[in-house]
C-alpha cells in the first residue's frame, strides 16, 4: 500500500476555542495512542491494510525511548510481544484478518500465563488471503477464544479515528489491570480513514508487576508459564480466568445509544459499520421514523445491559454474514424481533440498504 | 577443610522427571554451575521449549519463561530487547530449534540478537514418543522412522548450526558433547564463554551439546555415551564452528 511521508499526511486543523486538532489515520491515531499509553515494544509483520501503523511505529518508537522490531513473521511477533511483557514492557503488535489468525497461538499463551499485551486486527476481507477491502468477519474469533482453550480477550471496536486514539489507552489499562490480552477490532475503513483527532492526554494507569521476569535479585524466582501437568492444577488455572471474566463482564460493558426512548426499531451496528447506521438514524428522524441505535464499544465483554429494556425490533447490520447478531440474539432472549442485514467480502451495506430494510419491517 | 564442590545455587535440590542415562540433567547442572561461577544468578532469565524440558524452570532457581513450541528466541528476544541489563538464555531441544522454530531461531541470529542459546541435539523428539527429529541420523530408527531414516523420503540430518555460523549476526558457535568427563569439561567451558559473550555484548552465541537419550535410542546409558562418540559425532563433529 502507498504510504505517503509523515509529514504529508499531519495537517493542523485550526478550531476556535478547542484543542488544535491534527489530521490522522485511524492506523497513525492506534499507534499514536499506544505510544501515549506507555507502549514501549512493538513487534509487527507487513499486511495490508494496517501497514501505517508499523510504519508509525519505526517512525515513532526508537526516538520515545521504545523497542520496535520488524518481525520475521507474526508468529514471532506476538511471541515477541510474549517476552516484552513477560518482561513487565507495555506491549503491542498490529496485522490484519490472515495475519492475525497466525497469532492465535501466541494469544492463548498469552491469555494462559495471565500476561497484559495488546492486539490490534485491522480487519479484511475473508476467508482465506481474501481482499483488502473493510470487512467484520473476525468477530467470532476475536470474542470467543480465537486460539485453543478457555480464555477470553477483551475486544474493543473504535468507531472513529478519535476513538481508535482513545480505546488504544483504555485496551492498555485494562490488559494491565486484568492481566489479559486486549484486542482493538478496528477495519480497514477505520484503519485507512482521516479524521480530525484532538490528542487528548492519556492517562495511562501502568500496575506494579511483581510478577515479571526482572531478575531475582531481592525476591524467590518468578515463572511465566501457562503449563499445568499436575492433576487440578489446570483446573485451578481455568476457575481463576472464569473469575476474572465473570468480573470483567460485570464491570466492563461500553456501549453509546441513540434516540433509545421512543424507538420502535433499534439499529445495532459496530466500528465503521455503526458510522453508516448512525447516518441512516438520523436520516430516518428527519423523516418521522422513530429509529434508533445502539453501538456496542466493548465487543467482548458484550454489553447485554444496553438491551435489558428490549424494544420492539432490532436490525443488527455488519460487514459479515451475522456474526454479532449471535450475541444480539443472546443478549435479548426472544423478547424481541431481531432482523439482521449484512454484507461481506468487500460489501459495505450502504445507508441507503439500511433505510431500505428499515422501511420494510418498521410496520410489519 | 576446604569445600571445592557443592549443590549450585541455581539448581533446586529436587529429583528430575528425566531417564535415566538422559544428557538434560548434566546439561541444566552445568548451566547453573556456569550462572553460578558468573555471578549472575539475580540476573539471569531463561526461556524453556516445549520438549523433555518443558519444565525446566522446575529445577532452575532464577527467573523463567516458558516459551510455545519453538517460540523462545522469539520470546527471548522480547525479553532482552525490553530489559538489556539482564542475562537472557534459551534452553532448546533440537524439533524445537530446528524444525518447528527453524523461522524464529534463524532471524533471531540474523538480528545478531545478543543472546545465548543452548541447543541439545539427542536425535530425536524424546517428549512425545521417539519420533524422527531435524537431526535423526541416516538409518536411524525411531517410532515415524521404523525402517530407519531414509533420505530419499525423509532427507537428511539437519546442521543448523552450520547453517547458522553462515550469518554475519552470529558471534560463537561451538558443538560440544556430553558424552565423556572430558567433554563435559570442555562443555562448561562452552557455556561459560556464551555467557561472556552476552555480557560483554558480542552478539548472538549458541552451543550444540550432543546428548543421550537411552531411551529412544534403545541403548544403555553406557551404550548411548559410546553412540555419541562413534557415531553421532561423526555426522555432527565436535569444536568451534564458529
Amino acid at each position: 500500500m502507498r504510504c505517503a511521508p509523515l509529514c504529508a499526511r499531519i495537517a493542523v486543523l485550526r478550531c476556535t476555542n478547542k484543542m488544535p486538532k491534527i489530521l490522522m489515520s485511524g492506523n497513525d491515531a492506534i499507534a499514536e495512542g499506544a505510544l501515549r499509553a506507555g507502549c514501549s515494544f512493538y513487534a509487527g509483520y507487513p499486511i495490508t491494510p494496517q501497514n501505517e501503523l508499523t510504519a508509525y511505529m519505526a517512525n515513532n518508537m526508537q526516538k520515545r525511548g521504545g523497542v520496535f522490531i520488524q518481525a520475521e513473521a507474526e508468529v514471532a511477533a506476538i511471541n515477541m510481544v510474549f517476552g516484552a511483557s513477560a518482561a513487565g514492557a507495555r506491549s503491542m503488535t498490529s496485522s490484519s484478518s490472515p495475519g492475525i489468525s497466525l497469532k492465535q497461538e501466541g494469544i492463548s499463551y498469552i491469555a494462559g500465563a495471565e500476561l497484559p499485551a495488546v492486539i490490534v486486527n485491522i480487519m479484511r476481507g475473508g476467508p482465506g488471503l481474501g481482499n483488502i477491502a473493510p470487512s467484520q468477519s473476525d468477530y467470532f474469533q476475536a470474542t470467543r477464544s480465537g486460539g485453543h482453550g478457555d480464555y477470553h480477550c477483551i475486544v474493543l471496536a473504535p468507531a472513529s479515528v478519535q476513538e481508535g486514539y482513545d480505546l488504544t489507552c483504555l485496551a492498555f489499562n485494562l490488559a494491565d489491570k486484568y492481566r489479559a490480552p486486549a484486542i482493538i477490532l478496528g477495519d480497514g475503513m477505520l484503519g485507512q480513514m482521516m479524521e480530525p483527532l484532538e490528542l487528548k492526554n492519556q492517562s495511562p494507569k501502568p500496575k506494579a508487576k511483581p510478577w515479571a521476569l526482572t531478575g531475582c535479585a531481592g525476591r524467590k524466582a518468578n515463572v511465566v508459564k501457562s503449563f499445568y501437568l499436575k492433576e487440578g492444577d489446570l483446573e485451578k488455572l481455568n476457575l481463576k480466568l472464569q473469575k476474572k471474566y465473570k468480573e470483567i463482564t460485570a464491570k466492563e460493558q461500553r456501549w453509546e445509544e441513540l434516540f433509545l426512548d421512543d424507538a420502535r426499531v433499534v439499529l445495532v451496528a459496530y466500528g465503521s459499520m455503526a458510522r453508516i447506521a448512525r447516518a441512516a438514524v438520523k436520516t430516518l428522524r428527519g423523516k418521522g421514523r422513530r429509529v434508533g441505535l445502539v453501538r456496542p464499544i466493548s465487543l467482548w465483554p458484550f454489553p447485554k445491559k444496553a438491551f435489558t429494556r428490549p424494544k420492539n425490533k432490532y436490525l443488527v447490520v455488519e460487514m459479515s454474514y451475522g456474526q454479532m447478531l449471535e450475541d444480539v440474539q443472546l443478549a435479548l432472549c426472544g423478547k424481541a424481533k431481531v432482523e439482521f442485514l449484512g454484507r461481506s467480502g468487500g460489501g459495505v451495506p450502504s445507508e441507503e440498504e439500511i433505510i431500505l430494510k428499515i422501511n420494510k419491517i418498521y410496520n410489519g | 577443610m576446604d569445600r571445592i564442590y557443592s549443590h549450585p545455587q541455581s539448581l533446586r535440590d529436587v529429583p528430575t522427571h528425566y531417564c535415566p542415562g538422559c544428557g538434560h540433567g548434566l546439561a541444566h547442572r552445568l548451566i547453573a554451575e556456569a550462572v553460578d561461577e558468573l555471578s549472575l544468578r539475580e540476573q539471569v532469565i531463561a526461556v524453556a521449549p516445549v520438549g523433555c524440558a518443558v519444565i525446566a524452570y522446575d529445577y532452575w532457581d532464577f527467573d523463567c519463561s516458558e516459551a510455545a513450541h519453538g517460540r523462545a528466541l522469539a520470546v527471548a528476544t522480547g525479553i532482552k530487547r525490553v530489559r538489556p541489563q539482564n542475562i537472557v538464555f534459551t534452553y532448546q531441544g533440537d524439533g524445537d530449534l530446528a524444525a518447528i522454530g527453524t523461522n524464529e531461531t534463524i532471524h533471531a541470529a540474523n538480528r545478531g540478537e545478543n543472546l545465548t542459546v543452548f541447543f541439545i541435539n539427542n536425535a530425536v523428539y524424546g517428549m512425545t514418543g521417539g519420533q524422527m527429529a531435524p537431526t535423526t541420523l541416516l538409518n536411524q530408527k525411531t517410532s515415524t522412522t521404523p525402517e530407519g531414516r531414509n533420505a530419499q523420503f525423509q532427507g537428511y540430518p539437519l546442521k543448523i548450526s552450520e547453517m547458522l555460523a553462515l550469518l554475519p549476526g552470529v558471534k560463537y558457535i561451538e558443538r560440544v558433547s556430553l558424552g565423556s568427563a572430558q567433554d563435559i569439561t570442555k562443555t562448561k567451558k562452552a557455556i561459560k564463554k556464551a555467557f561472556t559473550n552476552q555480557i560483554e555484548g558480542v552478539g548472538f552465541s549458541l552451543v550444540e551439546m550432543l546428548s543421550p537419550c537411552p531411551t529412544y535410542w534403545g541403548l544403555s546409558p553406557c551404550e548411548s555415551l559410546d553412540w555419541i562418540k562413534n557415531i553421532m559425532a561423526k555426522e555432527f563433529p565436535l569444536g568451534v564452528i564458529k
